[in-house]
């Protein structure tokens, strides 16, 4: 028996996994028919899956987290029985801002609390001579693009509410932007910031892997009540979806899953850009320098796929942060509880599981991230919008 | 380019809540505005350049925005609800959830609604209701646009099909037409599917 299964994504890199396990067959031979949709806002996404619409849907994993917790938007409880993937992001700066930054560095042009404090120089030499504020664009006000962006320049004394703007662009706008001068600045996920720096408007300034080690980015999300009824399709689904990312971990299989993937109806860029991508090679300059990182996106390595409730956490915590909610410990268990690696090794068994990694979060700045005591990580840093 | 001129309506000078409309589409957004302005929602202004529209949005500061839900722009508005400096926080439509089929059926006609707190749900409701049911009437247009425009693509087929046939078998326009009706009679398709196999395989022999 096949079931039929309407699954939303954004085309992004990242919906590689989902986007593979349907093109390569894998959710067929799983005796899944599934139909993909794309859709042109995470709004939409969320909402189609909340009600029914979509059966499931690459979603931001802090979208997921704020959906069960009912921040923002209608409560649905959600599940994620699949991580689509770890890190993934980018930021990149016009070139004007990436020219003051390196002016002012003082260290390695990849060490995050470098360019952070430079940033805050030149923040303050533009409030001297009272230029206007700097502008970041992000995906969306629950997206790891926007915590990464805050955790980064905080870090550096850069007041993200005081001393910069943060604006949501939606991801096709985010080149256009930066060539336009609406922003300074963008962090987002691929392929947009290779095109960026392809048409010559921007920087690669950092990879989110140099941030944190390990980013929980997009995950595979169904409504919990759905899953509690149709555990033999999350099953499925799930097995499919590890199939296809141990698929693109092949290094010899990653030009046919970069062809997959440009399809006009799934990400629709260009092949090479996305297999850069996945190769974690990306142009990070106009004029060609290149960096190489084993840490840019992970897929199905080092355990990616499998979801890790600290990774909720973290997310929660810098909603608290930030000000999207006030600090709860049943929140806090809501939240981890959306991660769900039960369901993963319900379908995988010992198969699913990798060696295990050495860091949970692996931020640049801060002590290490205690899924327990959310109150020790707000408190470690200064800068921040706690609602008490 | 906006399809209609803005006007502000002066803030309390009537009842009539100050409805933004964000469509890239100037005949939805037309359709949409008219029907608001007929059911005597007077105050209601229309934004088609998504450039700067958190801007605009704050200027005219409204109390119920529609967006069509095809706008990629929908995320910039959900960014509204995180903004502490804006005095009065809109929030997406029916938070409270008391009416799941409401947003079923705006989602089901591809709009969402964002409605500033504090404005009474029974004074939403005929907006939304309205908003809902010209969403679908443009959608049942476009289809019947889009059927119009492929049964008018197939005529132009046959047409350059029936051309073929007369050229290469020496038939006269009428038998051409039967041919074709036949053939695809046998073979259980439409007369345009075999129209254009016809002109496929005279480009492939060309």
């Amino acid at each position: 028996m096949t079931h039929p299964l309407h699954i939303g994504f954004i085309p992004l890199v990242d919906a590689a996994a989902l986007i593979v396990a349907v093109d390569k067959g894998f959710t067929a031979a799983e005796g899944l028919d599934v139909t993909l949709v794309r859709e042109v806002s995470w709004s939409n996404v969320r909402d189609k899956l909340n009600i029914g619409l979509f059966d499931a849907a690459h979603l931001l994993a802090p979208v997921a987290i704020a959906s069960s917790l009912g921040l923002g938007h209608v409560k649905v409880p959600i599940a994620a029985p699949f991580n689509l993937g770890l890190n993934g992001n980018a930021i990149t700066v016009s070139p004007a801002l990436h020219a003051a930054i390196m002016a002012e560095l003082d260290g390695d042009r990849y060490d995050p609390m470098a360019t952070a404090l430079a940033l805050s120089r030149v923040v303050a030499t533009r409030r001297k001579s009272g230029a206007e504020p700097l502008t970041f664009g992000m995906t969306f006000p629950f997206s790891t693009h926007n915590y990464q962006l805050r955790f980064w320049m905080a870090a550096g004394g850069v007041d993200p509410d005081e001393d910069v703007r943060l604006v949501v662009l939606p991801p096709p706008y985010m080149v256009d932007s930066l060539a336009n001068g609406h922003v300074d600045a963008f962090c987002v996920g691929a392929p947009w910031n290779s095109v960026a720096v392809d048409s010559g408007v921007g920087q690669i300034l950092h990879f989110v892997s140099d941030i944190l080690v390990r980013a929980a980015e997009k995950v595979l999300a169904v409504r919990q009540s759905w899953s509690d009824k149709n555990p033999q399709v999350v099953a499925a689904l799930v097995r499919a979806a590890f199939r296809a990312a141990e698929f693109i971990e092949q290094p010899q299989n990653r030009a046919e899953a970069a062809r997959m993937l440009a399809e006009p109806d799934r990400i629709g860029v260009d092949a090479g850009v996305i297999q850069r991508t996945l190769d974690g090679r990306l142009k990070i300059s106009p004029d060609g320098t290149m960096r190489e990182s084993s840490r840019y996106l992970l897929v199905a390595r080092q355990d990616a796929a499998r979801p890790d409730p600290v990774q909720a956490a973290w997310l929660y915590a810098q909603m608290v942060r930030w000000g999207q909610t006030s600090f709860s410990p049943e929140a806090l268990q809501t939240a981890k509880a959306v991660f769900r690696p039960d369901l993963y090794d319900a379908a995988l068994g010992q198969e699913g599981k990798g060696a295990d990694a050495a860091e949970t979060i692996g931020a640049f700045a801060g002590p290490p991230f205690d899924a327990n005591d959310i109150g020790a990580h707000l408190a470690a840093f200064a800068i921040g919008r706690r609602i008490s | 380019m906006d399809a209609l001129p803005e006007r502000e309506s002066p803030m309390g000078a009537d009842q009539s809540p100050k409805i933004v409309i964000v469509d890239e589409s100037p005949i939805r957004a037309a359709i949409l505005e008219e029907g608001l302005r007929e059911a005597g929602f007077t105050g209601v202004v229309h934004i088609s350049e998504m450039q700067s529209l958190l801007a605009r949005i704050y200027a005219l500061d409204p109390d119920v925005i529609l967006i069509d839900l095809e706008n990629p722009s929908r995320d910039i508005l959900e960014q509204m609800f995180q903004v502490s400096r804006a005095v009065r926080r809109p929030i997406a439509m029916f938070v409270d959830q008391s009416d799941a089929a409401s947003i079923q059926a705006s989602v089901d006609a591809g709009v969402s609604a964002y409605i500033v707190d504090g404005l009474k749900k029974e004074r939403v409701k005929p907006i939304l209701d309205l908003c809902i049911s010209r969403f679908n009437a443009f959608a049942k247009l476009q289809g019947e646009l889009d059927r119009a425009k492929s049964a008018l693509e197939d005529r132009k087929v046959i047409d350059r099909a029936k051309g073929i046939l007369m050229k290469l078998k020496g038939l006269t326009e009428d038998e051409a037409y039967v041919l074709l009706r036949s053939t695809a009679m046998r073979e259980k398709k439409k007369i345009g599917e075999i129209a254009q196999s016809i002109l496929t395989a005279s480009e492939l022999l060309k």
